[in-house]
């Protein structure tokens, strides 16, 4: 018997009894959707995770005061002391490394942002001018904060965009006066909106120069350093010089961590493949009760199906003939299945996608393949008992429907 | 040309053993017409099952065209089925969901014939058995008569050397269980062996050779003479 004839035969004892057939099916098809659907959310949560991530900042290198032991707690605690203040000086003695293009030194404080009887509390970031290009934010209106020395305390401010809506409304900002704590500020710029990154509201923040955020907060100290790397091929090299200039400066004593980003997102990354991974596995489980439920219909079809057996086996077909036959069924089935699962998959993830903007959901290619070859695999695999059985038949018996 | 040499069949029913044949020897020459009659339970289905290869001797040999069939695999035993040997049974064993065509076709799609060829002799039988018009209807839109002459068509599709047929006539009315009949000794012109399985002595008689088995033993053997 040819291939093609065998299929064509297996095809038309599939539509010969529909129903039976069209609830396999659904089965089937329900078992790869759910793969491509729930591997589609946890490809798009990871997706939304490291685009916030890229918003944060590209080739970027962090810097931390004191040093986070991977177990236990660390030796500052034991010995009572805290670990040393990264200083603006040291901030700047990263810029003589090579590899490095940009820092930004970071103090955050929170404090009372007024202007006349309107007052809030604010978190207050003091930065530097690159801030706005190592961290990738935009400006609205007027400039954002002027570059110069470092160590001088300009009052000025830069506000995020509804710290300005809130204190000014539609009024003109740029030019007029705030007060931030016991210091009045100038406004020089208003951020572009831009929503959250990374749990940063920036539209929530105001941004004046890192002296005179230490002025305000009465410190010397430094939140954490950004450093931007050259390209990306330089980023373990920032890390690296990073660390040594830090250390050199802190008379030999490694009490700063540096993290990269990329090691931050490879972890995140991680994760969340692994937790697409487990979800679409769950799902996949599915697809295995689909492959029994066919193997039960399956075992149906041949008891229906026995004298039609026994008269092919009579009519000189062979025991593997007639496992063929069952084979080429439960192929079809599957892909069939396959075929309308992936349909509802791609389907349910579009009306997700839609319902939520944010979530960049589509299914990996990878679990798309595996919840295809999964129902293949379990289809067949499944229909082997059947096919078995009906080959080992005894034709005499069969032609009488025992 | 087909030769049973001391066979015996015996099935195991719970914790006893029946005995279908005992013993049979039989000797059937190329174009004999050969009719086996007997009471039911004497064992001339198994016969029958056992000369279509369709049941395996518990002892005993069976020789076909010379060759021994009994040590025939379950494939090479298929593949004697399927070129010299034809059925046509009591019940008809139509396929319900294919046309009266299609019944016809199977045989041939079996024996992987490719598609125009099948069509071409399915059509020629077609017409010389008076179906052609009934070509494309279900077996559940045929009259008996027309269900077992499609059911002939099919068994003789692959040009067969021996046909066997099972109560041919016991599903259908007595008008078109003669007219059955004659198509089937019909085909004793084109030298085909024939085999008639019935309880019927009056149909039994017709054959020129008929045995009479009782108990899974042939107790008689008649040429009849011309």
């Amino acid at each position: 018997m040819k291939l093609a004839d065998t299929f064509q035969f297996a095809y038309g004892s599939l539509r010969g009894s529909p129903t039976r057939t069209l609830l396999m099916m659904l089965a089937m098809s329900i078992g790869v959707a759910a793969v491509v659907v729930l591997t589609a959310l946890g490809e798009g949560a990871r997706r939304y995770v490291v685009n916030q991530f890229s918003t944060l900042g590209t080739n970027l290198v962090i810097v931390l005061p004191g040093r986070t032991e991977t177990a236990g707690i660390g030796p500052g605690l034991m010995s009572g002391q805290t670990p040393r203040d990264i200083t603006l000086d040291d901030a700047q003695a990263l810029l003589r490394s090579r590899a490095i293009k940009r820092i930004a030194p970071l103090t955050v404080g929170s404090a009372t942002l007024s202007r006349g009887a309107l007052n809030r509390e604010v978190v207050v970031l003091g930065s530097t001018s690159d801030l706005l290009e190592v961290r990738h934010m935009s400006i609205g209106i007027g400039r954002f904060l002027p570059a110069g020395d470092i160590q001088e305390g300009a009052s000025v401010c830069v506000l995020g965009n509804q710290m300005k809506q809130e204190l000014f409304g539609n009024e003109q900002a740029v030019g007029q006066w705030v007060r931030l704590g016991d210091r009045r500020f100038r406004v020089i710029g208003v951020l572009a909106s831009q929503g959250e990154s990374m749990g940063m509201r920036t539209d929530e923040l105001v941004i004046i120069p890192v002296a005179s955020a230490h002025q305000l907060f009465n410190t010397s100290s430094l939140f954490r350093i950004l450093v931007e790397a050259r390209n990306r091929d330089y980023i373990e090299q920032a890390k690296h010089d990073a660390e040594e200039i830090m250390v050199q400066r802190h008379s030999g004593e490694r009490d700063v961590t540096v993290i990269t980003q990329d090691a931050v997102l490879a972890t995140f990354d991680r994760i969340l493949t692994t937790l697409t991974m487990a979800v679409g596995g769950i799902a996949a489980i599915s697809l295995a009760v689909a492959g029994v439920l066919i193997m039960n219909v399956m075992l149906i079809a041949v008891a229906q199906r026995i004298k039609e057996i026994g008269l092919l086996k009579a009519l000189g077909a062979p025991g593997k003939q007639i496992r063929m036959l069952f084979f080429a069924e439960a192929a079809l089935l599957s892909t069939a299945g396959s075929v309308a699962g992936l349909a509802l998959g791609y389907g349910g993830s579009m009306i997700i996608g839609q319902i939520y903007p944010a979530l960049p959901v589509s299914p990996p290619w990878w679990a798309v393949l595996a919840a295809c070859f999964t129902a293949l695999g379990t289809g067949i695999l499944f229909s082997v008992w059947p096919a078995r059985r009906a080959a080992r038949l005894d034709p005499v018996a069969a032609l009488a429907g025992r | 040309m087909i030769e049973l040499q001391n066979v015996c069949r015996t099935f195991t029913v719970g914790d006893q053993q029946v005995t279908a044949l005992r013993d049979v020897n039989l000797r059937l020459d190329a174009g004999e017409y050969l009719s086996i009659m007997g009471p039911s339970g004497s064992g001339k289905s198994t016969m029958l099952n056992m000369l279509g290869l369709l049941d395996r001797p518990t002892s005993g040999t069976y020789l076909l065209d010379g060759g021994n069939v009994t040590d025939l695999n379950d494939e090479q035993q298929a593949r004697v089925r399927r070129e010299k040997i034809g059925f046509v049974f009591q019940s008809f064993h139509l396929v319900p969901r294919l046309t009266a065509a299609q019944n016809v076709e199977l045989p041939l799609i079996l024996a992987g014939i490719p598609a125009e060829e099948r069509k071409a002799r399915v059509q020629v039988l077609m017409r010389n058995y008076g179906l052609s018009d009934r070509a494309d209807h279900k077996p559940d839109q045929l009259s008996g008569g027309q269900r077992q002459r499609v059911a002939i068509a099919r068994a003789t599709v692959m040009n067969p050397t021996v046909l066997l047929a099972d109560e041919p006539t016991g599903n259908l009315d007595r008008t078109t269980g003669w007219e059955v009949l004659k198509l089937l000794e019909g085909l004793l012109e084109q030298g085909i062996t024939l085999v008639v399985v019935t309880h019927d002595a009056e149909i039994g008689a017709r054959a020129r050779r008929q045995i009479h088995m009782l108990d899974g033993r042939i107790v008689s053997d008649e040429r009849r003479t011309k």
